[in-house]
C-alpha cells in the first residue's frame, strides 16, 4: 500500500451477526485520515449493519475492530462513549428529535458533553447550521422541513462537536439530484475544513464516483467482502462480475432473477 | 484540531488585532482557537471601523496554533461585518481549510421565518374555544355515525372491515384484560364490604352488607371501574397505535387506496370495545361480589347461603340492564374518543405521547361525567 495517511478505523476479520444468520463476514478495512470511504454492495448486503457496527450499535461476533489502535469492544461502557464522542452520524432520514426544534437538536450534545454558555452554544449552533445553510430554519420543528433540508440539519447536528469521523448512510437517498450533489460538495467542503475522515454507505454511484477515495464492496451472496478500493478503480480495473455488474449499472444475468 | 489532550504551551488564549498594511488592513490572529474553551471573543460591530470604507481586509494567521470551528465562528462574525460596513474580505490570505468554510456561510444574517403567532383577545379566545369544541362534537358524531353505518354493513356482509382486525382487537380489550378487571373489582368488592361491616354492625345489621355490595357493584361501581381500566388499557393503546401510523403516513396511504379509516381502524377498534366490555362488566359484578363475599364472611357472623340470598333479592333487573345498556355506552365512548385523539395528533413521536395522555384524560373524565347523566336519567326514570 502506498497510502501513507495513518489508520483511524480498522477492521481485521470481523463478522457480523444477527443471532445465528451471518450478515458479512471476513471484514478487513483500513480507513485511513482523511480519506473519504465508501461502502458499498446491492441492497440487503449488510452495508448499514456494518456502518451499524462501525458507530457502536452492533457488537461483532467475531474479529477486531481498532479505533486508532484502540480495540473498541474491549473497553467499558465509559470508554466507548468517550470514542463515539469523536464520531458524527448522519443517519439515513436525518433522525432528529421531532419533539425539539432544529436548533435545539443541533444544540443538545453541545449542552450535554460541553461546559459552554448558552449564548457560546447558541453561537456554534449558528455556525453549524450556516455551514449547511440552514440558518433561517434554526426555531423550526422538524416536522415543518423538508426532507432534503432534514439531511442537512442531521449534518449539522453530526458535525456539533466537531467530529474526527463522519458517518454517513445513504446521503444521497431520497434527494434530487442538484441537491444530492449539493451535499456531495458539502461533505467534501466539511472534509477538507474539519480535517475529518469520512465513512459513507451508499449505492448513488454518480456521488460515489465523484467523493470517496477508498471502499469496500460488500456481496450479498457470499456475505464477504469481494473488493477493496475507490469506486473510480473498482470501476475501470475491477474484473469481479458482480462489481462491474454495479459499477456500470448491468443488469445480474446469472444471479437473482 | 484533533489532539484530544491539552498541552500548556498550546493553550494560548486567542486573541486579535487590527493594523493597517501595506496593500489595506490586516486582522492578525494569534493564539489556540478551540471552540470548546469557551473563550473564543466575538468580532464588535465596531471592530472594522478602522479600515476604510471600500478597503480589502487581508489575514495574518501565522500565529494561530490550533483552531477548530470557534476560529470560523469568529471569521464569520467579521465577515458580516465587513459586509455591514462595504469592506471585501480577502479570503485568499486564508488557509484553504479556513476559507472552504468560511466561504459556506452567508454574509447576512437570515432573515428568520416570523412566527405568525398573534395575540387575541379573550372574546377570541372563547369564540375559537366554542367554534373548537362545537367542530369536535360533530366530528365525533359523524365518526359515531360513520361507525354505527359500518357496523350495520358488516352484519350482512357488505363491510370492508376485516374480521381479523376485529378479533385481535377484540382478543386485547376482552380476555388480555380479564385479570386485571377482575383483580380491581374483587378489591373494590372487599373495600365496599369492610367499610360497611364496620358501620353495619353496629347495628347488627352485617347481613345487609351483602346488599350494599350488590347494589353498588351492579349499579355502579363494576360499570365504572371496567370502563376507567379500559380506558387506560384500551383507549391509551389505541390512541398511540392510530397516532404512530399517522406519523408514519400509513393513514395517508389508507386515504390513497380508498380504504376508509372509520371502516378499516375506528370500527373494530369500537365494536371490540362494544362487544367486551358488557362481559367485561358481568365478570366485574360477579367478582366483586365474590370479593364482599369474601371479607364479609371472614369479618361477619353469616352463612354464604344467606350472603348470596340477600345480594339476589337486593337489586331489581332493571338496575342490572340500566348499568348493562351503560357499559356498551362506555365502551362506544372510550374507542370512539381514543380512536379521534388518535386521528387527530400530530405526527411527531412527542404528539403520540400526548394523544395517548389526552385519550386516557378524556377516557376517565368522560366516562365519569357520562355516569352522572345516567345517574340523573336513573333518577328521573325511577330505577
Amino acid at each position: 500500500m502506498s497510502d501513507t495517511r495513518p489508520t483511524v478505523l480498522s477492521m481485521k476479520d470481523v463478522t457480523l451477526a444477527f443471532g445465528p444468520k451471518v450478515i458479512q463476514k471476513n471484514i478487513t478495512l483500513d480507513v485511513k485520515k482523511g480519506s473519504i470511504f465508501a461502502v458499498m454492495g446491492g441492497s440487503g448486503c449488510g452495508k448499514s449493519t456494518l456502518l451499524k457496527s462501525m458507530i457502536g450499535l452492533l457488537r461483532p461476533t467475531a474479529g477486531e475492530y481498532l479505533v486508532d489502535g484502540d480495540r473498541y469492544w474491549d473497553g467499558s461502557e465509559a470508554e466507548r462513549t468517550e470514542l463515539n464522542h469523536r464520531f458524527g452520524v448522519l443517519f439515513q432520514s436525518g433522525a432528529l428529535w421531532s419533539s425539539m426544534t432544529i436548533g435545539e437538536n443541533v444544540a443538545l450534545p453541545l449542552q450535554m458533553f460541553t461546559d459552554l454558555k448558552p449564548d457560546v452554544i447558541r453561537r456554534l449552533v449558528e455556525l453549524k447550521l450556516g455551514f449547511v445553510g440552514m440558518l433561517q430554519a434554526i426555531d423550526l420543528q422538524p416536522s415543518e422541513i423538508s426532507g432534503g433540508m432534514r439531511k442537512r440539519a442531521g449534518l449539522a447536528r453530526a458535525i456539533a462537536l466537531d467530529p474526527d469521523v463522519l458517518f454517513f448512510d445513504e446521503p444521497s437517498a431520497g434527494l434530487d439530484p442538484i441537491t444530492s450533489a449539493r451535499l456531495d460538495d458539502l461533505i467534501l467542503n466539511l472534509r477538507d475544513g474539519l480535517g475529518a475522515t469520512i465513512v459513507i454507505v451508499s449505492h448513488e454511484l454518480s456521488s460515489l464516483f465523484h467523493i470517496a477515495d477508498d471502499g469496500i464492496f460488500l456481496d450479498a451472496k457470499t456475505k464477504i467482502p469481494i473488493a477493496h478500493g475507490s469506486p473510480r478503480d473498482l470501476r475501470d480495473h475491477c474484473d469481479e462480475p458482480q462489481v462491474h455488474a454495479f459499477m456500470h449499472r448491468e443488469r445480474d444475468e446469472e444471479g437473482r432473477n | 484540531m484533533q489532539q484530544p489532550d491539552f498541552p500548556t504551551k498550546d493553550t494560548a488564549a486567542p486573541d486579535w488585532h487590527l493594523s493597517s498594511g501595506e496593500s489595506g488592513p490586516v486582522l492578525t490572529l494569534q493564539g489556540s482557537w478551540m471552540a470548546r474553551t469557551g473563550n473564543i471573543p466575538s468580532f464588535p460591530g465596531n471592530g472594522l471601523d478602522a479600515a476604510p470604507a471600500g478597503s480589502t481586509l487581508a489575514f495574518d494567521t501565522r500565529a494561530t496554533t490550533r483552531w477548530d470551528t470557534g476560529l470560523i465562528a469568529f471569521l464569520w462574525d467579521v465577515k458580516r461585518v465587513g459586509h455591514d460596513r462595504h469592506i471585501t474580505l480577502d479570503t485568499q490570505s486564508l488557509p484553504a481549510p479556513m476559507r472552504q468554510l468560511l466561504d459556506l456561510l452567508p454574509d447576512v444574517p437570515a432573515d428568520k421565518p416570523t412566527s405568525h403567532k398573534k395575540r387575541s383577545t379573550f372574546l377570541e379566545v372563547i369564540g375559537a374555544r366554542t367554534l373548537n369544541g362545537l367542530t369536535e362534537i360533530g366530528t365525533v358524531a359523524e365518526l359515531g355515525a360513520m361507525t354505527v353505518k359500518g357496523g350495520f354493513l358488516a352484519l350482512t356482509g357488505r363491510s370492508r372491515m376485516r374480521f381479523v382486525d376485529l378479533l385481535t382487537d377484540t382478543t386485547n380489550a376482552g380476555p388480555y384484560a380479564l385479570l386485571i378487571v377482575g383483580i380491581v373489582n374483587f378489591l373494590v368488592g372487599a373495600i365496599l364490604a369492610f367499610v360497611g361491616a364496620v358501620e353495619l354492625q353496629k347495628f347488627a345489621a352485617g347481613i345487609y352488607v351483602a346488599s350494599l355490595v350488590g347494589i353498588a357493584m351492579v349499579r355502579e361501581m363494576a360499570a365504572v371501574m371496567t370502563a376507567i381500566i379500559m380506558a387506560g388499557r384500551t383507549g391509551g393503546s389505541y390512541a398511540a397505535r392510530i397516532s404512530t401510523m399517522q406519523g408514519n403516513e400509513e393513514i395517508d396511504a389508507l386515504n390513497v387506496f380508498g380504504i376508509p379509516t372509520s371502516t378499516y381502524l375506528i370500527l373494530p377498534a369500537v365494536l371490540s370495545l362494544v362487544i367486551t366490555m358488557p362481559f367485561l362488566y358481568l365478570y366485574g359484578c360477579l367478582v366483586g361480589i365474590l370479593g364482599g363475599f369474601v371479607v364479609a364472611i371472614s369479618m361477619l357472623d353469616i352463612t354464604a347461603a344467606g350472603y348470596f340470598h340477600q345480594t339476589v333479592i337486593s337489586f331489581g333487573i332493571g338496575q342490572f340492564i340500566f348499568a348493562f345498556v351503560k357499559s356498551i355506552v362506555f365502551g362506544a365512548f372510550i374507542g370512539l374518543t381514543s380512536c379521534r385523539i388518535g386521528l387527530k395528533a400530530g405526527r411527531s413521536a412527542a404528539d403520540v405521547g400526548i394523544a395517548a395522555t389526552r385519550a386516557v384524560v378524556v377516557g376517565i373524565v368522560g366516562v365519569i361525567a357520562i355516569d352522572a347523566i345516567f345517574a340523573v336519567i336513573a333518577d328521573v326514570v325511577g330505577i
